[in-house]
């Protein structure tokens, strides 16, 4: 009780209650929502829950990583690969393809930062990385290459081997994107969070206080690709197939980025605003498109949004938002 | 701070409802959209846009006919078909056949690429919707025990042993065999499963010919000159590729400016070199290439009429077997129907695994489909690009023209 | 068979190189807006798709070569880069690198659509006369097409060169460039010769976009792509370094070709990303690149 207690903080009561009922509304959403609006709900959450990941790195450490797909590719497919060839569940499966995405992460973090990469340098060896992963997937037999990966799929609900339809996948992303959020309160509460906010003002002023730099990178670095490799888990057993191409790409990088960007980058909140202001402009510039019957349009006004987004409001929806309502937490 | 509080409140209330009416407002219009005509709803699936849309829209000429060859050929039948573009990509594909099934759609057709058939048929499975696939030669399609697909069109063991098996009439009647022979492969689902089903099945059909090196290349390539290059650099007589269409125009390109003139291009079964569109761009050097395809039937009376709609329809269009095949998936829809006269997934499941057709347009035994869903019946022809048109050359009894081979060179007479 | 061997490798290196020649050109315009100005211009690849889809237009509804539409396409493709840098860029000069990459994101996404609503998702080529005329030298062939597409790269990368070492302005850019500060205090009016740098850089992109477009058919799907070669290309060659630029996209060029010949061509890409994460770690400021970054 203490922990909730420790977490809740100075935040007002208001956001308190406000993320209660939300969380309330969330749990019954599946008895009340039609097909469409699940989906829809599942990809905010999705986006939120990659997008929180993401922002650790970025928001938290000041690390700009344009190829996270790559942590998200390698939970996947290792996990798939467990289930398809030998018939591990996903929930030990996960543990491995975490275990992997981490040692990548570790591998990028400690290249980048040893050899004093910052900025767009250190974002092109990002994606780097994850290009050359992509090009070795393709012709890696055991995870089917550039044919892709198929899972078999099933009439049954199947929780171990997390077969079965949108709702278990709902409550799975549900119990996800909760998590990461009461995660990135804790760590931001957290000395570790202290160290991350120095670091981001001024890492040399930090490194001469004493703050170990390097060590407080390279864990944003890993717990930020843990959590993605499991939104990449999720993403693998949701869709069934896997392909290098896609689960590599750099648009799917970019799409995790978006969220949080545009939601605030650094702020808890951030990457969920994003993620509902993306999605809902995303589906209904969809159905626009539908009418116009121009391919492409979503993706205009997409490129639209962001832009007026970026030129106006650069610190995000968010911050802007909670200005608006008056939620500032009240600094300690 | 009391009248903050007021604004914001509304202020709030008033963006959720602009938001909401933002989101909800094409509600209506999905809604609309969703009447039925017609006896069953057929939801086609095709790659009408990317790199493969060319196919696609052919394969979309055929089905664009489909009714009108059905009253021609005293069939009563009227399919409602709803057009569903796949983008050449797989989870695109998938989406959309949900949306497919989500719009009421009864059964699938689709959808040329095995990528996205395989991608489909998972929704089909998952949904318990019957698809019924036009085009798709990967094997796992039929062998990973779904019982909601059916697959009108041969697996690559089936294309690569008819088509290995011609090689050997081919030599035979030009008195001409290659001893070496160098594999060109597209990098995807389709093109690995033909390499390694070409490598598996190599050894037993006892070939005259030995396979020097396989050269893979990326689907999305612009550029084959390292490839060509390389494949030139084995000195082999024969070129086997797998191609689709754009890699295929790449292909000879390049073949042509470096100079390569092996005895003979055979495709075991790929699309690419007998697309309308390659004739078109390639002009006199698309001519003397051989694919071993199935190839539609000039004496059905199905054909015919099959020839006559669409050149009436499509003037500018020439019938192929993506548009047969695409109107043979849609007959066979047709015919489950019929049989068993409900729109019910699990009746015209059942009628799909009965299906007994013996007039079509494809050459080749009746439509049936095994246990696993897959029709045997279909035979592979030897088609040479003559005059700039595919032309069916072995085997000898349906053969329109005889065989050139070895295939002359990029500068000969005979290239007009 | 060694000497067939080397032949064979002599003809992928040529290839390499003439198809280099013109991805240089393409960097050169990445380069110069970096070097100068450190902006992240991650719309790269899609402002030279759409030059190339200009290019094909001016053939497929003109008749026009694109070899003569490239000047035209150069000078309109200078003007909208002088315009956005004044009009949009310039305000996120110095701000956070992250806010860049979206702002060009945007840019990019716009780009790439507007190209799919105008012309439609399918690739479309261009058909030369000389499509496919070669020249022969021996045991050795040269793609016509490839070669004076190189041979014009060449043409346009000596004329900036030239620019920048003759001229005023060029010499001030290079000023401004080397030390922002002393060219403010100097007098320099630093704003326009940065919309005058992304000008050029732009002017480069579309110039290589005409180019390209004899060599490879074009659709909006290529643009990410030659977004990533043009980094690679560059920090292999060296930040703001012309030369380097140039240098880099040769080596690019006949690497890609090398590798594909004695490994899978599907790998080419991979070996290109390996030495970029090489280049990165060991010698981030590239081969011609200044020391310090």
């Amino acid at each position: 009780m203490s922990f909730v207690r420790r977490l809740a903080g100075n935040a007002p009561p208001r956001i308190l209650w406000s993320l209660a009922i939300l969380l309330a509304l969330l749990l019954v959403a599946p008895a009340v929502l039609g097909k469409y609006w699940l989906s829809v709900l599942i990809l905010i959450l999705y986006f939120a829950f990659v997008g929180q990941a993401w922002n650790i790195m970025m928001g938290f450490a000041g690390q700009l990583s344009l190829g996270h797909a790559l942590y998200a590719g390698l939970g996947g497919y290792i996990a798939a690969g467990l289930y398809f060839h030998y018939g591990i569940g996903p929930w030990a499966g996960l543990f491995a393809g975490v275990a992997v995405a981490v040692l990548a992460g570790a591998i990028v973090g400690y290249l980048g930062f040893r050899f004093s990469l910052a900025g767009v340098y250190f974002a092109l060896l990002t994606i780097a990385f994850a290009e050359f992963t992509r090009l070795a997937f393709d012709h890696w037999q055991w995870a089917g290459g550039s044919g892709g990966l198929f899972l078999k799929v099933e009439h049954a609900t199947d929780i171990l081997n997390l077969r079965g339809g949108p709702v278990l996948f709902y409550y799975a992303i549900l119990a996800l994107a909760a998590g990461a959020f009461i995660l990135c309160r804790a760590l931001l509460q957290s000395r570790l969070g202290r160290y991350w906010l120095a670091i981001r003002e001024d890492a040399e002023a930090a490194q001469a206080v004493g703050v170990p730099v390097l060590r407080c990178k390279m864990i944003a670095i890993m717990i930020s690709a843990a959590l993605t490799a499991l939104a990449g888990v999720w993403n693998a057993f949701y869709y069934n197939n896997l392909f290098p191409e896609t689960a590599f790409a750099m648009g799917r990088s970019i799409e995790i980025t978006l969220a949080p960007i545009i939601g605030g980058l650094g702020t808890l909140f951030g990457p969920i605003v994003g993620a509902v202001v993306l999605t809902g402009l995303g589906e209904a510039f969809t159905d626009l498109g539908d009418v116009l019957r121009i391919p492409g349009i979503k993706q205009i006004f997409y490129g639209l949004a962001l832009l007026v987004i970026v030129m106006y409001r650069p610190a995000g929806v968010w911050p802007w938002l909670a200005d608006k309502l008056g939620l500032k937490e009240r600094q300690s | 701070m009391t009248s903050r509080k007021t604004f914001t409140r509304r202020y709030l209330g008033q963006t959720a409802l602009a938001g909401a009416t933002l989101i909800g407002a094409p509600l209506p219009l999905r809604f609309a959209a969703a009447q039925t005509t017609g006896n069953l709803k057929v939801a086609l699936l095709l790659p009408t846009s990317g790199i493969q849309a060319q196919i696609g829209q052919a394969c979309r000429r055929g089905a664009d006919v489909a009714n009108d060859v059905f009253t021609d050929m005293k069939l009563p039948v009227k399919l409602e078909i709803v057009n569903y573009d796949t983008e050449s990509k797989p989870d695109v594909a998938r989406t959309q056949a949900e949306k497919a099934i989500d719009a009421g759609c009864q059964m699938l057709v689709g959808a040329f690429d095995s990528g996205q058939t395989i991608a489909i048929a998972q929704v089909a499975e998952q949904r318990g919707v019957p698809l019924v696939v036009n085009i798709a030669a990967a094997p796992q399609i039929t062998e990973q025990g779904y019982k909601f697909v059916v697959r009108n069109f041969p697996t690559a063991p089936m294309l690569i042993t008819g088509a290995l098996s011609l090689h050997k009439e081919i030599f035979k009647v030009s008195g001409k065999t290659p001893k070496t022979a160098v594999m060109m492969g597209v990098n995807d689902t389709f093109g690995t499963s033909m390499v390694n089903g070409i490598k598996a099945l190599f050894p037993k059909l006892d070939m005259p010919y030995e396979i020097v090196d396989t050269i893979t290349y990326d689907p999305a390539a612009k550029d084959l000159s390292v490839e060509v290059g390389r494949a030139k650099a084995t000195k082999a007589e024969l070129l086997i590729p797998v191609n689709r269409l754009n890699d295929a125009k790449l292909m000879i390109q390049e073949m042509v400016k470096q100079r390569w003139e092996p005895m003979g291009v055979m495709n075991p079964g790929a699309p690419g070199l007998y697309e309308q569109d390659f004739f078109k761009t390639m002009g006199k050097y698309s001519d003397f290439l051989i694919s071993n395809v199935p190839w539609l039937d000039p004496k059905s009376a199905m054909t015919q009429s099959l020839e006559k709609r669409h050149a009436a329809k499509f003037p500018n269009d020439q019938l192929d077997i993506n548009a047969g095949f695409t109107f043979e998936g849609l007959l066979v829809a047709a015919q489950a129907w019929l049989t068993a006269k409900s729109t019910k997934a699990d009746a015209l499941m059942e009628a799909l695994r009965k299906t007994k057709i013996d007039q079509h347009v494809i050459i080749g035994g009746p439509i049936q489909f095994d246990a696993k869903g897959q029709n045997v019946n279909i035979k592979a022809a030897a088609v040479e690009n003559l005059k700039r048109k595919p032309t069916v050359v072995m085997p000898v009894e349906s053969a329109a023209a005889p065989l050139v081979f070895p295939m002359p060179g990029w500068n000969d007479k005979r290239r007009t | 068979m060694t000497a067939d061997f080397l032949f064979t490798l002599a003809q992928a290196v040529i290839n390499g190189l003439l198809t280099g020649m013109v991805y240089g050109l393409m960097a050169l315009g990445l380069s110069v807006i970096f070097g100068v100005m450190r902006i992240v211009n991650f719309a790269h690849g899609e402002m030279m798709v759409v030059g190339m889809y200009l290019a094909w237009m001016g053939f497929e509804y003109l008749q026009i070569s694109p070899m003569l539409s490239l000047p035209l396409i150069a000078a309109l493709f200078f003007a909208a880069g002088y315009l956005l840098q004044r009009g949009l860029i310039s305000p996120f000069i110095g701000r956070p690198e992250h806010q860049q990459f979206l702002l060009l994101l945007a840019v990019a996404i716009l780009l790439v659509n507007a190209s799919l609503a105008i012309a439609g998702p399918d690739s479309r080529g261009v058909q030369m006369e000389s499509q496919f005329d070669s020249y022969e030298l021996g045991p050795l062939v040269f793609d016509a097409v490839r070669l004076h597409a190189a041979l014009a790269a060449v043409a346009i990368a000596l004329l900036l060169w030239l620019f920048f070492t003759r001229t005023r302005i060029g010499k001030s850019i290079r000023a401004a460039a080397d030390n922002n500060l002393a060219a403010l205090v100097v007098g320099l009016d630093v704003r326009r010769l940065y919309a005058f740098t992304f000008g050029i850089g732009a002017a480069c992109v579309g110039a290589a976009g005409a180019l390209m477009i004899t060599i490879i058919p074009v659709s909006p799907f290529l643009a990410v792509e030659y977004t990533l070669l043009a980094f690679v290309i560059v920090i292999v060659g060296g930040l703001g370094s012309m030369t380097g630029a140039l240098l880099g996209g040769l080596l690019i060029g006949v690497s890609e070709a090398v590798a594909g010949l004695l490994l899978q061509p599907s790998l080419k890409s991979m070996f290109s990303f390996g030495l970029l994460i090489l280049v990165l770690l060991l010698r981030p400021q590239g081969l011609l690149g200044k020391g310090s970054q």
